[in-house]
C-alpha cells in the first residue's frame, strides 16, 4: 500500500509543473496585459509599472523566477487587488470556499448516496422512476435558475434567511444547498447504477443462499462495491466544491475563491490566474490521490495499477 | 426485512423534517441588517466591487473613490449638495495669484490625522511627491502634471522635487505652482489623486516608492477623513467608523458606514428588497424600467458626468473622409436607442460633454437627419451605400453593448444600406485593439475626472494616449492649449465650447448617450443629493430613522 501511495505521490510535482507552465504560457500569450484600461497610461508610466512587477524581463526569465518564487510559497502579488498577495487572497477566500464546499459535500452525500442505494434496491417502482427523474431534474437544473429561486423564496418571501452575503452562520444554508443538490443528484444516479450491477452479482446471489439477511446483504456487501464509482466521483467533486463556485457565490455574494479563477483571468491578474490554478491543480491530485487510496482499500487490484 | 428497513429511512425522514423545520423556524422573522444598522446609526451602502486599492496613489475606479472619500480630506472637499462648488477641506482658505496659475493655501490648524498628529503643509507635499515618484508609477500621476515641473519629474527627467511647483512655506501654508492659468484647479483638489497620505505610516510599511505595503491594511491606515478604516474583508465588506480625531467630527452625522461590494446586480438588488443595505450602487438594466413605471420613492434616476460614445478609426479607408463620419452619426437615432433600447433614462448625446457643468454651453449640434446623412454619402462617393468598404464595430462583450451596436447595425442598413459587421472581444482583448488602432469602429465610455469640460475634451488631443481614432487636428489642438491658459472661467468655457463645435463637426467620435445612474435607496437616508460625479461627502450623509417607515 505504502509503494503505491509513493508511486502516485511522485507523480503529483510532475502534474503540477506540466501545470504551471501550460497555465503560465498561456496567460502570457494572451491579448492584452494587468495594466490595459480603458485611460490608457502613458508610455512611461506603463514602463515603470511593468518595471516594478518585474514584467519587462524575458519570458522565461520571468518563469524561471515564478518558479523559484513558488517553491517559496509565494505567489505573488495581485495586481487587481493590489496591497494585496495572492497568498494573502486564498487565505482569505478559501475558508469560505471550504467551509460552502464541506456543507456542500455532506449534503450531497448525505442525500445523494442513500437515496440512490434505496432506489436501486427498489428498482422500477414509483419512488425509483420519480427520484430518477428528480434527480435527472436536479442535474439539468442550473445552479443561476435554482440559486435565485431558494433566494426569492426563502429570503424574499419568508424572510429566513439574508438573501446574499456572509455574515452570520445560516447564510451557508441556501448556497450550501444550490451547490449541494446538483453533486447529489449525480451521486443519486452513480450510486443508483453502481447498485444495480453489484445486485446481479452472483456473490449477492450466494449472500442471499446462505441466508444472510437483506440489509446484511444490501450494506455489508453490497455498497462496498456500488460505492467505488462514487468514490472515484467524490475526489473531483470533493476539489470543485471546495474549491468554490463562481456562479453560487455571484448569486449569493459568498466572498470565496470561485470567483477569483475568473476574475483573475479576466483581469489578466497574471499572479492570480497562476495561483489560483496551481492551488486548485494541487488540491484535485491530493483529492485524487485520496480516491486512490480509499479505492484500493476498497479494492486489493486496484493497488497493482 | 424490507418493512422494517422502510420504517427506519421514514423515521430517519421525519427526524431531518422536523429538525429542518425547528432551524428554518429559529430562522425566521425578527429585525432585518437595515433595522439593526438603523439602530446603530451605521450606513450601509453597495459599491459593486472591492477597490483596487484605497491608497489614493494607486487606486484607479470610482468604488476606490467611494471608500477613499470617507477616510482621507484633501485640500478641497465634495460640496454638500453642488459639484461645482469648492468644499473648504483641510484648506480653510485660498488665493490665487498670477491669473490662476499661483495659488496658496492656509490649512487649519486643527486638522488631525486618526493618529492625533497634525496635518500639515509637509504631508500634502510629501503626498504630491509620492504621487510623482517615477517608480510608484501612479496611474494617476499625470493629473498631477498641472504643477509646474511634475511631468519632468515623473518621467525620471528631474532629480530634485525642489523644482516641483509644490512648496510647503510654512507647517499651515502650501503653495502650488501650475503650468499655467487654471481658474478650474480647486475642482481638481477634490480627486483622490490629490489626497494626503501620512508620511510617518507610509515610510513605517516600506518606501515612499512601494506599490504595496502594508499601510493599506486596516490597523494600519491613518487617514484624516470623517472616518477611519476598521476593518476590511475581501468581497465581504468595509467597514468604516467615524474619526474621533476629525477636525469637523462634530457635524459627522454617522457612527459608522459599511460598503459591501456585492458584484452581481441582480444579487445587489435581492439583498437590498431583502433589507440587507441602506442605497445599492446600481440596478441591473432589465429592472430599470420597471422601477421607473412603478413610480417606486425608493427609485432613482441621478445624471452622471459619463458619456458612451463610438469612437472612429480615421485612418481606415472609407472612414477618413469627414462626410462619411457626419453621414453615420446623421443616420442613428438616439432618443430611439435611449428610449427603447436602453431604457434606463439616459439623455441622448447631442455632444459629448454631459450637461450640468454651469456656464458651459456647447450647443447641441448633433442631430438625427437620414436625408442629409444620405447627401453626405453619396457626396463622398457611396451613392445608396454602393461600394461602401466593409467594416465592424466593435465592443467588449456585454448584453447592453451589443444591444446598441445591433441597434445601431440596423439603421446604418435601413438608412444608409451600408452592411456593418460586429465584433465583441473580452474587455482586456478589445482594450488592445483599441489602443493598437485595429479597430474600425468601436465602443467607449468615459467617465469626467472632475466637473470641467476639459476632462472629455482633452482625450481628443492629438498627443493624447486615450486619443485611439487616428485624429489630429492642429486648430482643435491649440483650442485645447489656450483653454488652459486663460485666466477665467468664461473664457476658459467659450474657447472650450469652440473646441467641442470643431470636434463634432469632424465626427472622430460619434458620441450615443449620456448615463445615468439608477439605483434604489431607503427614505431613511438623508443628505443624498443626486452628483454628477456621484461622489457624496459622507460627513453630511446621516440616517432619519422616524422617516424610514416604509408604507
Amino acid at each position: 500500500m505504502w509503494t503505491f501511495i509513493l508511486r502516485r505521490a511522485i507523480q503529483i510535482p510532475v502534474v503540477l509543473l506540466a501545470v504551471i507552465t501550460i497555465t503560465f504560457f498561456m496567460v502570457r500569450s494572451a491579448p492584452g496585459g494587468p495594466f490595459s484600461s480603458e485611460r490608457q497610461l502613458p508610455r512611461h508610466i506603463e514602463a515603470n509599472l511593468n518595471a516594478y512587477y518585474g514584467f519587462d524581463r524575458p519570458l522565461l526569465e520571468q518563469y524561471g523566477a515564478y518558479l523559484v518564487q513558488l517553491c517559496q510559497g509565494d505567489l505573488g502579488p495581485s495586481t487587481k487587488y493590489e496591497g494585496l498577495t495572492v497568498n494573502e487572497i486564498i487565505g482569505q477566500s478559501f475558508p469560505v470556499s471550504l467551509q460552502l464546499g464541506l456543507a456542500a459535500f455532506c449534503l450531497s452525500v448525505i442525500i445523494g448516496l442513500p437515496l440512490g442505494i434505496y432506489s436501486a434496491y427498489r428498482q422500477n417502482s414509483v419512488f425509483d422512476y420519480s427520484l430518477m427523474s428528480i434527480a435527472m431534474i436536479g442535474i439539468c437544473l442550473p445552479t443561476f435558475v435554482l440559486g435565485p429561486l431558494l433566494s426569492y423564496f426563502f429570503a424574499l418571501k419568508f424572510g429566513w434567511f439574508n438573501s446574499s452575503g456572509w455574515y452570520e452562520p445560516k447564510d451557508i444554508v441556501l448556497p450550501a444547498v444550490t451547490l449541494g443538490l446538483y453533486f447529489a443528484a449525480y451521486i443519486a444516479r452513480l450510486s443508483r447504477a453502481g447498485m444495480l450491477e453489484v445486485m446481479n452479482q452472483d456473490f449477492i446471489r450466494t449472500a442471499r443462499a446462505k441466508g444472510l439477511s437483506e440489509w446484511g446483504v444490501v450494506v455489508t456487501h453490497g455498497v462496498k462495491i456500488a460505492i467505488r464509482p462514487v468514490v472515484s466521483y467524490l475526489g473531483p467533486a470533493l476539489a470543485g466544491m471546495v474549491s468554490g463556485s463562481f456562479v453560487v457565490e455571484l448569486i449569493y455574494d459568498v466572498p470565496g475563491l470561485g470567483r477569483f479563477f475568473v476574475l483573475g483571468a479576466i483581469n489578466q491578474d497574471y499572479s492570480l490566474v497562476l495561483g489560483t490554478v496551481v492551488f486548485f491543480a494541487l488540491l484535485i491530485v491530493i483529492f485524487n490521490l485520496a480516491v486512490d487510496v480509499i479505492l484500493g482499500l476498497l479494492n486489493p487490484k486496484q493497488r497493482e495499477l | 426485512m424490507t418493512v422494517s428497513m422502510w420504517i427506519e429511512m421514514k423515521s430517519i425522514c421525519l427526524r431531518l423534517f422536523y429538525f429542518c423545520l425547528i432551524v428554518l423556524g429559529g430562522c425566521s422573522g425578527g429585525e432585518t441588517v437595515v433595522d439593526r444598522a438603523n439602530r446603530e446609526n451605521i450606513l450601509i451602502i453597495g459599491n459593486a466591487s472591492d477597490p483596487q486599492s484605497i491608497d489614493p496613489h494607486i487606486l484607479t475606479g470610482h468604488n476606490g473613490g467611494v471608500v477613499v472619500n470617507t477616510i482621507l480630506e484633501g485640500l478641497i472637499a465634495y460640496h454638500p449638495t453642488d459639484d461645482t462648488l469648492p468644499e473648504p477641506g483641510v484648506a480653510e482658505s485660498w488665493e490665487s495669484f498670477d491669473n490662476h496659475s499661483r495659488w496658496v493655501f492656509q490649512l487649519r490648524k486643527n486638522a488631525r490625522w486618526s493618529n492625533g498628529d497634525s496635518v500639515t503643509a509637509h504631508d500634502f507635499v510629501f503626498a504630491f511627491r509620492r504621487m510623482l515618484t517615477p517608480e510608484l508609477a501612479a496611474q494617476y500621476a499625470e493629473l498631477l502634471y498641472i504643477f509646474e515641473n511634475a511631468e519632468a519629474y515623473n518621467r525620471g527627467e528631474l532629480d530634485s522635487f525642489d523644482k516641483v511647483g509644490v512648496k510647503a512655506i510654512d507647517d499651515y501654508t502650501l503653495e502650488c505652482r501650475l503650468i499655467g492659468p487654471t481658474p478650474y484647479f480647486l475642482l481638481m483638489l477634490k480627486h483622490t489623486a490629490f489626497s494626503p497620505v501620512h508620511p510617518p505610516t507610509i515610510l513605517k510599511h516600506g518606501k515612499i516608492s512601494d506599490r504595496f505595503s502594508g499601510w493599506t491594511k486596516a490597523g494600519n491606515y491613518v487617514g484624516n477623513g470623517p472616518f477611519v478604516l476598521e476593518d476590511w474583508k475581501l468581497n465581504r465588506w468595509i467597514k468604516v467608523r467615524k474619526n474621533p480625531h476629525y477636525w469637523d467630527h462634530e457635524k459627522v452625522r454617522l457612527d459608522g458606514i459599511r460598503i459591501l461590494p456585492i458584484k452581481e446586480q441582480n444579487t445587489e438588488e435581492r439583498a437590498y428588497r431583502a433589507g440587507q443595505m441602506h442605497r445599492l450602487y446600481e440596478l441591473h438594466l432589465e429592472k430599470i424600467p420597471k422601477y421607473a413605471n412603478s413610480g417606486d420613492p425608493e427609485y432613482y434616476n441621478d445624471p452622471f458626468f459619463t458619456s458612451y460614445f463610438y469612437r472612429i478609426n480615421t485612418t481606415h479607408d472609407g472612414l477618413k473622409d469627414k462626410r462619411v463620419r457626419q453621414a453615420l452619426s446623421l443616420a442613428i437615432d438616439r432618443k430611439l436607442i435611449v428610449e427603447n433600447v436602453m431604457r434606463a433614462g439616459q439623455k441622448p448625446a447631442y455632444r459629448l460633454t454631459p450637461d450640468g457643468v454651469s456656464g458651459y454651453n456647447a450647443a447641441l449640434v448633433l442631430k438625427y437627419d437620414p436625408d442629409e446623412a444620405r447627401r453626405l454619402l453619396a457626396a463622398a462617393g457611396y451613392p445608396n451605400g454602393e461600394g461602401f468598404p466593409e467594416f465592424d464595430i466593435l465592443y467588449n462583450t456585454l448584453e447592453s453593448h451589443q444591444k446598441i451596436a445591433e441597434t445601431i447595425q440596423q439603421m446604418w442598413k435601413t438608412e444608409l444600406n451600408i452592411n456593418v459587421g460586429l465584433k465583441n472581444q473580452e474587455w482586456k482583448v478589445y482594450l488592445d485593439t483599441v489602443v493598437n488602432m485595429q479597430h474600425d469602429i468601436s465602443r467607449a465610455g468615459w467617465i469626467g475626472d472632475y466637473l470641467d469640460p476639459i476632462t472629455f475634451l482633452d482625450l481628443f488631443r492629438s498627443t493624447n494616449p486615450n486619443n485611439n481614432t487616428g485624429w489630429a487636428n492642429e486648430s482643435y489642438d491649440r483650442l485645447i492649449k489656450e483653454s488652459m491658459q486663460v485666466e477665467n472661467m468664461e473664457e476658459h468655457f467659450r474657447i472650450l465650447e469652440k473646441a467641442e463645435a470643431l470636434l463634432m463637426e469632424e465626427v472622430p467620435i460619434i458620441p450615443i448617450y449620456w448615463y445615468t445612474r439608477n439605483y434604489l435607496m431607503r427614505p431613511e437616508v438623508k443628505g443624498w443629493p443626486p452628483k454628477l460625479l456621484d461622489y457624496q461627502n459622507m460627513k453630511y450623509v446621516w440616517l432619519d430613522v422616524d422617516s424610514g417607515e416604509t408604507p
